[in-house]
């Protein structure tokens, strides 16, 4: 099981932007009216998006309010699921995947450059304020290993050199292109041959 | 090896492009009307021809699981749901069909929710699939501009929902109970079972809940005959199914290939062969990171279906091979895959929250070279307690890694052990308190 802390420090109060109230009006409808508990994982994203990519208590104390359920049960949802970050993170946040399909194309490899460009612990903000790391469990892009996802975007087929121009741009927030940095396309084989042992476009 | 004709995932990798208009070139949408006038009977059957075994990892019977829905809709709802929680370790097949084949999959919805008479789709995808999930939302609306979704949902008279939840990192959602707490805003710990999801499921509801692969391929079936299906491949394991090959291969990639391709096939042909040639193969993990590892001298001559990988006491799961040759510390990458599941549990059953963690610090002591002789035995005897006390079969899933590892290279482990017990040698080693947290002042 994974543990989660809860920031020491906490904004009183947590109110739901007019856009966020928008969303959170077109979220409602895709569940029954008698189940809208339904909608307090979306609702979690939608302050995570609002408060700077983390959860602060009072946003569960509105979302329990909102959706009439008990403050625990919205605690509790929050602090079971991994990807609800309950005290800041960096305005880049970078996830390294490190399970074994990654680890073993050089993940060791992102999370020695990340210590070393970002910071020597995860989850702990950059010196410069703009970044934070952390190790994570497999996001699903294994035949695509070593990656990272910054954000929302996955950073693919990665080696120590791209490594390093990613973590690079990102410290002194420049633009990068997501995707293969291997030049593939996609999860396509590189080098495939089909049933008559023919190369594959 | 898999005729170019027999692909059903034509656009596996965006070379034809995933729009819709570009789907409906390759016979999306082509003839669904006339497929679902046919009526549930014969969707049913034909499935049940076509031998379709779920492709999430379990390998259970489509047709049957849509026939355990119940005949007439009573006071409740049926809800149809779709499993894209995919966070299996080696496994990234449903990524590349939501991102470039979504109107597979949403026809194939379509289909399955008329067959077991849902009106409501959820699709559960993991949150961190984010960029994917939009692809799909982009990809429903455009089929609700052509009618295919909706009031009337392809002129077949049948009304069709589909609503997008996200899930937020837990891999204990891809259980399907689990997957249903979730999406009713609980925590995702299982359900016991029975009574199963096909009669009380979400909201209490009749469910049946599949995997992307699965439902994607319905409407292929339905189009070119279960016949067809079931003449690619072998008897009971038959059609064609997405391989993810990753790991210490030259070229990792998804690919499409009929069941029972030969392993050592898959991966000279389309991985470009193990790094270091196939004589500096190791072992290989044959279906996502809980199917036990096979060592070289089985993936010599093993074919990739359900059944034999069942006889050589491992299983096909998801379809994601994991490479691991020669050069790589083969305890320490399933203590790795033993970190994963002890991070995972749901920490409902505890044979599983507790067990999952004494075998990753037991495996961590091994890979140290901290452990004795007896911790080995006591490794192999956690793995025995798990396996089967628990709700869902994670506890399985956690314990057979590692029993496989013991099963194929447990000299390989002994020889990093040592003789004496660890208290006479007042090694600060702690063996009770979870190391995890020792390391991690975060945590």
């Amino acid at each position: 099981m994974s543990l989660k802390k809860i920031h020491d420090e906490q904004p009183k109060e947590f109110k739901f932007s007019n856009e966020s109230l928008k969303q959170a009006e077109l979220i409602l409808k895709k569940y029954p009216e008698k189940n809208k508990k339904s909608a307090v994982m979306p609702f979690l994203y939608l302050a995570q998006k609002q408060n700077k990519n983390w959860i602060p208590l009072s946003a569960m104390k509105y979302i329990a309010d909102y959706l009439s359920m008990p403050y625990i049960s919205v605690y509790e949802v929050a602090t079971f699921y991994t990807m609800y970050n309950l005290a800041p993170v960096g305005k880049h946040f970078i996830q390294v995947c490190t399970t074994t399909p990654c680890l073993l194309r050089g993940a060791d490899k992102i999370v020695k450059l990340c210590k070393e460009k970002i910071s020597s612990n995860e989850k702990e903000i950059s010196k410069n304020g703009n970044c934070s790391w952390m190790e994570v469990e497999c996001l699903g892009a294994c035949v695509s290993a070593p990656m990272i996802q910054i954000n929302e975007d996955y950073y693919e087929d990665l080696d120590e050199r791209s490594t390093r121009q990613i973590l690079d741009a990102l410290i002194n927030n420049k633009p990068i292109k997501s995707g293969s940095f291997r030049g593939r396309k996609n999860t396509a084989p590189e080098k495939s041959l089909d049933a008559n042992g023919e190369k594959n476009a | 090896m898999l005729k170019k004709k027999d692909k059903i995932f034509k656009n596996l990798y965006n070379e034809l492009g995933w729009e819709i208009d570009n789907s409906i070139k390759r016979d999306d949408w082509k003839n669904t009307k006339d497929l679902i006038s046919k009526g549930r009977e014969w969707i049913i059957n034909e499935i049940k021809t076509s031998e379709l075994r779920g492709r999430g990892g379990a390998g259970f019977s489509t047709g049957l699981k849509w026939s355990f829905a119940p005949k007439e809709v009573g006071s409740r709802p049926h809800y149809l749901v779709i499993n894209a929680d995919e966070s299996e370790p080696g496994t990234c097949k449903d990524r590349d069909i939501l991102r470039f084949e979504p109107q597979k999959l949403i026809e194939g919805c379509l289909i399955a929710g008329y067959a077991v008479q849902a009106h409501v789709c959820y699709i559960y995808i993991r949150g961190e699939y984010l960029n994917e999930g939009k692809r799909l939302q982009e990809a429903i609306n455009q089929a609700y501009e052509k009618n295919y979704l909706g009031q009337n949902a392809c002129g077949s008279g049948w009304e069709f929902d589909i609503h997008i939840h996200y899930g937020a990192g837990a891999y204990i959602c891809g259980e399907e109970t689990a997957l249903l707490e979730s999406i009713e805003g609980n925590k995702g710990q299982p359900r016991l079972k029975p009574p199963f999801p096909a009669l009380v499921g979400l909201y209490g509801c009749p469910t049946i809940v599949n995997n992307v692969e699965t439902v994607a391929v319905v409407p292929t079936i339905l189009r070119r005959g279960g016949k067809w299906f079931s003449s690619i491949g072998k008897p009971k394991n038959t059609g064609t199914k997405i391989f993810c090959i990753s790991g210490n291969v030259n070229s990792p990639c998804n690919v499409e290939e009929e069941m029972g391709v030969p392993l050592k096939d898959l991966i000279e042909k389309h991985a470009g062969g193990v790094i270091g040639g196939w004589d500096n193969l190791q072992a290989v993990i044959p279906g996502g990171s809980s199917m036990p590892l096979l060592p070289k001298k089985i993936c010599d001559t093993l074919t990739m279906d359900f059944d034999s990988l069942i006889a050589n006491k491992s299983g096909l799961g998801t379809a994601g091979i994991v490479v691991i040759n020669k050069d790589q510390d083969i305890v320490e990458c399933m203590a790795r895959i033993a970190r994963f599941y002890k991070h995972e549990s749901c920490g409902q059953c505890t044979p599983c929250r507790e067990g999952s963690g004494w075998m990753w610090r037991i495996l961590d002591r091994i890979v140290k070279r901290k452990a004795t002789y007896s911790d080995v035995d006591l490794l192999s005897d956690v793995t025995k307690q798990i396996e089967g006390h628990t709700i869902c079969a994670f506890g399985e899933g956690s314990a057979w890694p590692v029993q496989g590892l013991l099963r194929h290279f447990r000299k390989e482990v002994e020889s990093r052990c040592r003789e004496e017990p660890l208290i006479k040698k007042k090694l600060n080693n702690p063996y009770l308190v979870d190391q995890h947290l020792l390391e991690n002042k975060n945590a």
